[in-house]
C-alpha cells in the first residue's frame, strides 16, 4: 500500500505538484434487511482504490483509479497534475495551506465483535425474528429491518511526509414498524429512523440495542397513532427527545458552522450559511445554558464523527462552537483556517471514498449534558409537548428557517407525561430556537447518536456524522405548522 | 457547442475512454465460468464501468477539479431457493473467485425464499442511443474555459459566480448464465451556475446525454439577469397563492411521486396509490408517463434483471392508469413485467425512472401574463415528505422567488416555506407549458413542464 501511495507522490513531484496528498482506501460494507418476514437486501461489496489531491501552478487537481499497479497510480498522479494546471486557467490566488506536523502513526477505533467475523446466520435470525415480532401486533402492516456494517482502511500519505494508516469499523441497526389504516399511515422505528443507530464499533453496538425486547413497543405504538389525536397548532413549550435533538443540532449548528459553505464555496449546491465571519466570537447563538463541541477524538465517545486524523492528516480535536450561548468556532481545513485566524486546520476534512476529494464535514457535533434529570424536567413542565424520532427535517439554504416532524408525541400537562399525539411537527428560525433553550437534561440521558446519512458536495458525498445528544426544553416555540391549511 | 469553441488542441489535458465492450463481456464470461466451476445452478454478473469528470466553481475562481475513473463487478448467485449479491472492484481471477465464494456464503445462510423466481432468459431491448462522443471528448481544459467565461462574465456585473460543469461517459454489461446478455452507454454532461449579487442569488442548470445541447454562456445569462431582479425582496404574507412553478421546481415536487407508482410499494401499502389506482385524483389535463425510448431521457433500455423497459402510461387524464413491475411483483399482481425491476435481492422491488409529464401549449410568459396576483418559483430545495399517503410536501423555494402583480413581475419576493400536498397540486394546474427535460437537485432528472398551480400553500417566510 505504501509503495502506491510513495510512487504517487512522487510522480506528482515530478509533474510539477508542490503540494500532494494520497488517500489509498479499502472499503468493505455488508447490508441486511428484511420486509414483512423475508429476507429484503442480503449483500456485501468490497472497494479498493487510490485518490491523489495536488496543487500544481498554485491550483488543485484530483484524480482517482482503481488500477492498482504502479504505472495505474502514476497515471493518476499524471492526470491530478493535469487538471490542477486546468484549475489554474480560472485562478484568482495561489492555494494556501496551513501549516501541520508530520505523522508517522497507524489507529485504530474500537470494535470489540468484528460483524464480518461473526455468522451471518445470527445476524439474519436477529433481524427475522425481530421482524416477526412486530408482525404479532395487529395492525401493523409492514415491518422492516437493517443492519449496516462497514470496515474502511485508510492509508494517508503526504508530500510533507506524513504516513497515516487508520481503520475503523462502524455498526448500524434499525427497525421500523407501519401501519396503514382509514386513508393514513403511520409508523414507528427504533433506535432513530431513517437507518437507526450507527456508531464506531462493531457488532456490541446491535446486541445492546435489544431489539427484539423494542419490537412489541414499537409496533404498538405505530397502531396506537391512529387513534391519537392530532398535534395542535399553537405556539408552545417544547420537549425534544434525545435522536431528534441530535437532527436539529445536525441541521442548524452543524451545517451553519461549515467554513466551505460560510465562504461560499457550496453556494450552488448545499448553500451558504448566516454564520458570515463577522459574528465569530460576536453572537448569541443559543441560551446561556447551551454548549456545543465539534470533537473527533475519541475522548467524546465512539461516534461516526471519531477518528484519530483527519483525511488532510491533522489530529483529531475538539472545537468549541458554542460556550454559554456564545458563538466560538467554526469547522474549518488547512486551506481555510488562515481565513478566521487560526495557526492550524480544525481537523474537520473527511471523504467518502477512496474516489471522492476531502472536504470540510461535521465531526461529532455535540451538546454538552445539563443539570436536569429526564424526570425532574417532565415534573417541570406544567404545558407542553415531547416530541421524538425524526419523520421529516427541512431548513433553507442559508441555515435560517427549519421545519422538523416527528414520528410520534405526548402531552405534558401539570408536570406528567399524558396522552400521545400523531403527527408532530415545529418549526422556527435557527438562533430564535437555540435562545429558546432553557433546559438539558444530564449526561445520563445523554446518547452519542450516529446520523449515517449526511449528503454533502459534487459529486455528492455521503458521511457519517455523530451528535450527542440529551432531550432538552425549548419554551415559545411554533408547533403544529406542518399540517395546519391543508 | 459553446464549451468547445476555444479549446487549444495543443495544451488538451488528455480524454480518458472507456474499455472496449468485449471487455467487459470476457470479465463477465470468466465470472460465469467460475461460478459454473463451483457448481452454482445460477449466476448474474452486472459490470459497470464509470468514467466522470466535475470541475467546481465558487467566488469566481475554481476550487475543486476532479475526475475517477472505476469499475465494479456485481454477482449475484442463487442457490436452492436463495440468493445474495457480492459487489468488487477488483478484476483478477482470484478476487472473483473469492467473491463468487462470498456470495455463494451469504446466499446459504439464510431461509429458502419460495417467491424466488428463476433468472430469466435472453431478451431483446428496444434501441436508444445516449452516447455522444462529444461528450466523452470533454477535457479538464473544456470545462475550465466554460467556467473561466462564466465567472468573467459574473465579474463584468459585479456578480458572484458558482456551479458545476460536469461530464463523463458510462458503461453497463448485463449477463446470466441462462444466456441473458444486455450492454448500455452512455455518456452526460451539466452545467449549473449560482449568480450571487449582495444577498440576492439565481440559478439556472442543464443537463443533457449530448454536451452539444449545454450551453454554458447562456445559462450564465439567465442566471444573471434573474440574480440582478432578485434585489430588496419584499416580504409577503404566508398563505395560499397562484404559483408560476419553472420545469426545474415542477420536477422537484412531482418527482417525489416515482416510488408511488411501484406495484410493491402498493402492495405494501406505503403508497399514496394505495386505494386508489384506477381513480381520478389529479386533474384531466395531468398525464404522465415513464418512457426510457423518449428523446429527452437517458438511461438503459434494461431493469435491474435485465427485463426491457417498456413505455408506460402511469396517469392518464388525471387516473391512475398503470403501476409499473419487476417480475416479482407482477408475478404476485398477476401481471406482465414492465421492466422496472431493481437489482436483487431487494425489498423495495421497482420503480419508473424515466417520468414524462405531458405539457401543454402555454409559455411561461403567458402563465405570467394571466396571473394577477402570484409568485414565480424558480426553483425549490430541501423537499421531505411530511405525510406519506396525501404526500403533503415541505421545502423552500431558494435562487429567485418573484412577485407577480397584474401580469408582470414586480418585485423579488423572500423566500417562502411550503407544505403542500403534491395530489392536490396536481388537481389545481390551470395551465401547461412545452415540456423539456428539467434538472435540480431534489429529483432526476425528468421531462416536465412548466406548471401555473392555484392555492399553492406557504406556510411561512424566511429572513431572506
Amino acid at each position: 500500500m505504501w509503495d502506491y501511495c510513495g510512487h504517487s507522490l512522487e510522480v506528482a513531484r515530478l509533474r510539477g505538484a508542490t503540494y500532494a496528498d494520497v488517500r489509498m482506501m479499502h472499503h468493505r460494507q455488508r447490508d441486511l434487511t428484511t420486509k414483512s418476514g423475508r429476507v429484503g437486501t442480503l449483500g456485501q461489496s468490497d472497494s479498493i482504490g487510490l485518490g491523489i489531491r495536488v496543487v500544481a501552478n498554485g491550483a488543485w487537481g484530483f484524480a482517482s483509479t482503481d488500477q492498482l499497479t504502479r504505472d495505474g497510480v502514476a497515471a493518476c498522479a499524471s492526470q491530478a497534475v493535469a487538471i490542477a494546471r486546468s484549475s489554474a486557467l480560472a485562478k484568482k490566488e495561489n492555494v494556501r495551506l496551513a501549516p501541520e506536523g508530520t505523522y508517522i502513526d497507524s489507529w485504530q477505533g474500537p470494535c470489540v465483535k468484528d460483524p464480518f467475523e461473526l455468522p451471518l446466520e445470527s445476524q439474519l435470525d436477529l433481524l427475522l425474528a425481530v421482524d416477526a415480532a412486530m408482525r404479532q401486533v395487529k395492525g401493523v402492516t409492514l415491518s422492516e429491518t437493517d443492519m449496516q456494517f462497514r470496515k474502511i482502511d485508510t492509508w494517508f500519505a503526504s508530500s510533507s511526509g506524513s504516513q497515516i494508516h487508520q481503520r475503523r469499523v462502524t455498526s448500524g441497526c434499525g427497525i421500523v414498524a407501519t401501519a396503514f389504516q382509514g386513508g393514513e399511515i403511520q409508523k414507528r422505528s427504533y433506535p432513530n429512523s431513517f437507518g437507526g443507530q450507527h456508531v464506531l464499533g462493531g457488532y456490541e453496538l446491535i446486541e445492546a440495542m435489544e431489539l427484539l425486547r423494542q419490537a412489541p413497543r414499537v409496533a404498538e405504538e405505530a397502531v396506537a397513532l391512529h387513534s391519537a389525536p392530532q398535534c395542535p397548532e399553537k405556539a408552545g413549550t417544547l420537549i425534544l427527545g434525545g435522536s431528534q435533538l441530535g437532527l436539529q443540532i445536525h441541521e442548524s449548528v452543524g451545517h451553519p458552522i461549515e467554513l466551505d459553505r460560510v465562504l461560499g464555496q457550496e453556494a450552488n449546491f448545499a448553500g451558504t450559511s448566516f454564520l458570515t465571519l463577522d459574528k465569530l466570537h460576536n453572537l448569541r447563538y443559543a441560551s446561556p445554558i447551551v454548549n456545543i463541541v465539534a470533537d473527533a477524538r475519541m475522548a467524546h465517545g465512539a461516534g461516526l464523527g471519531t477518528f484519530a486524523y483527519d483525511d488532510e492528516g491533522v489530529p483529531a480535536q475538539c472545537i468549541e462552537v458554542i460556550r454559554d450561548g456564545e458563538f466560538h468556532g467554526y469547522l474549518s481545513s488547512r486551506e481555510t483556517a488562515h481565513l478566521i485566524g487560526l495557526p492550524r486546520s480544525g481537523g474537520t476534512v473527511r471523504t467518502e471514498g477512496w474516489n471522492r476529494l476531502p472536504m470540510i464535514r461535521m465531526t461529532n457535533v455535540s451538546i454538552l449534558p445539563g443539570p436536569w434529570t429526564f424526570e425532574n424536567l417532565i415534573a417541570d413542565t406544567d404545558d407542553g409537548i415531547l416530541m421524538d424520532t425524526n419523520r421529516s427535517w427541512s431548513i433553507d439554504d442559508r441555515r435560517y428557517q427549519f421545519q422538523f416532524s416527528t414520528e410520534i408525541g405526548w402531552e405534558i400537562k401539570g408536570g406528567k407525561k399524558g396522552r400521545m399525539l400523531k403527527n408532530p411537527s415545529y418549526s422556527g428560525i435557527t438562533t430564535e430556537f437555540w435562545n429558546s433553550c432553557d433546559a438539558v437534561t444530564n449526561a445520563d440521558n445523554w446518547v452519542l447518536w450516529g446520523t449515517p446519512n449526511c449528503g454533502k458536495g459534487q459529486p455528492m458525498q455521503v458521511m457519517g456524522t455523530g451528535h450527542g445528544a440529551s432531550p432538552a426544553r425549548f419554551r415559545n416555540v411554533k408547533i403544529g405548522t406542518a399540517f395546519s391549511n391543508q | 457547442m459553446s464549451a468547445l469553441k476555444k479549446q487549444s488542441d495543443s495544451k488538451r489535458t488528455p480524454a480518458v475512454a472507456l474499455r472496449a465492450e468485449r471487455e467487459l463481456h470476457q470479465i463477465a464470461a470468466r465470472v460465469l465460468r467460475l461460478a459454473k466451476e463451483r457448481g452454482v445452478p445460477e449466476t448474474e454478473v452486472h459490470i459497470d464501468e464509470t468514467i466522470q469528470a466535475l470541475t467546481r466553481f465558487a467566488n469566481n475562481t475554481i476550487h475543486q477539479n476532479v475526475a475517477e475513473q472505476g469499475l465494479v463487478v456485481s454477482i449475484r448467485t442463487v442457490v436452492e431457493g436463495c440468493t445474495a449479491r457480492v459487489t468488487t472492484n477488483r478484476v483478477d481471477e482470484d478476487s472473483l473467485r473469492s467473491a463468487i465464494d462470498n456470495c455463494l456464503s451469504l446466499a446459504s445462510h439464510q431461509p429458502k425464499d419460495p417467491r424466488l423466481l428463476p433468472m430469466p432468459g435472453k431478451q431483446k431491448y428496444g434501441a436508444v442511443r445516449h452516447f455522444s462522443p462529444a461528450t466523452a471528448a470533454l477535457t479538464a481544459d473544456d470545462r475550465a474555459r466554460a467556467v473561466k467565461n462564466a465567472c468573467q462574465f459574473a465579474e463584468k456585473r459585479g456578480q458572484v459566480a458558482a456551479g458545476i460543469f460536469s461530464s463523463g461517459q458510462s458503461q453497463s454489461v448485463l449477463v446470466n448464465s441462462r444466456e441473458l446478455s444486455a450492454a448500455y452507454r452512455q455518456t452526460h454532461a451539466t452545467f449549473s451556475v449560482t449568480m450571487q449579487q449582495g444577498s440576492a442569488a439565481s440559478w439556472a442548470k442543464a443537463n443533457s446525454g449530448d454536451v452539444r445541447q449545454v450551453d454554458p454562456p447562456a445559462l450564465a445569462k439567465i442566471a444573471s439577469e434573474k440574480a440582478a431582479r432578485a434585489q430588496n425582496p419584499v416580504e409577503c404574507e404566508p398563505g395560499k397563492y397562484t404559483v408560476v412553478l419553472e420545469p426545474a421546481a415542477a420536477l422537484d415536487l412531482v418527482g417525489f411521486l416515482f416510488y408511488d407508482f411501484a406495484a410493491t410499494a402498493v402492495a405494501d401499502k406505503r403508497s399514496c396509490l394505495s386505494g386508489r389506482v384506477g381513480k381520478a385524483i389529479f386533474g384531466e389535463n395531468i398525464t404522465i408517463t415513464d418512457d426510457p425510448y423518449h428523446p429527452l431521457q437517458l438511461g438503459a433500455p434494461f431493469d435491474g434483471e435485465g427485463i426491457p423497459r417498456q413505455r408506460v402510461v402511469l396517469v392518464d387524464g388525471g387516473v391512475v392508469k398503470n403501476l409499473v413491475y419487476s417480475r416479482r411483483s407482477a408475478k404476485q399482481a398477476g401481471k406482465k413485467p414492465t421492466g422496472h425491476g431493481f437489482p436483487l435481492p431487494n425489498e423495495y422491488g421497482e420503480a419508473p425512472l424515466n417520468l414524462v409529464v405531458e405539457g401543454g401549449k402555454t409559455s411561461l410568459e403567458e402563465m405570467i401574463a394571466s396571473t394577477d396576483q402570484g409568485l414565480l418559483v424558480t426553483r425549490l430545495w430541501y423537499i421531505r415528505e411530511v405525510d406519506p399517503y396525501e404526500k403533503i410536501m415541505t421545502g423552500m423555494t431558494r435562487d429567485g422567488l418573484f412577485q407577480i402583480e397584474k401580469g408582470k413581475i414586480s418585485h423579488a419576493a423572500r423566500n417562502f416555506r411550503f407544505n403542500q400536498s403534491v395530489l392536490k397540486m396536481l388537481r389545481n394546474v390551470e395551465c401547461l407549458g412545452p415540456a423539456r427535460r428539467a434538472t435540480g437537485e431534489e429529483a432526476f432528472e425528468m421531462v416536465v413542464p412548466p406548471m401555473k398551480i392555484r392555492n399553492f400553500h406557504f406556510s411561512e417566510v424566511t429572513k431572506f
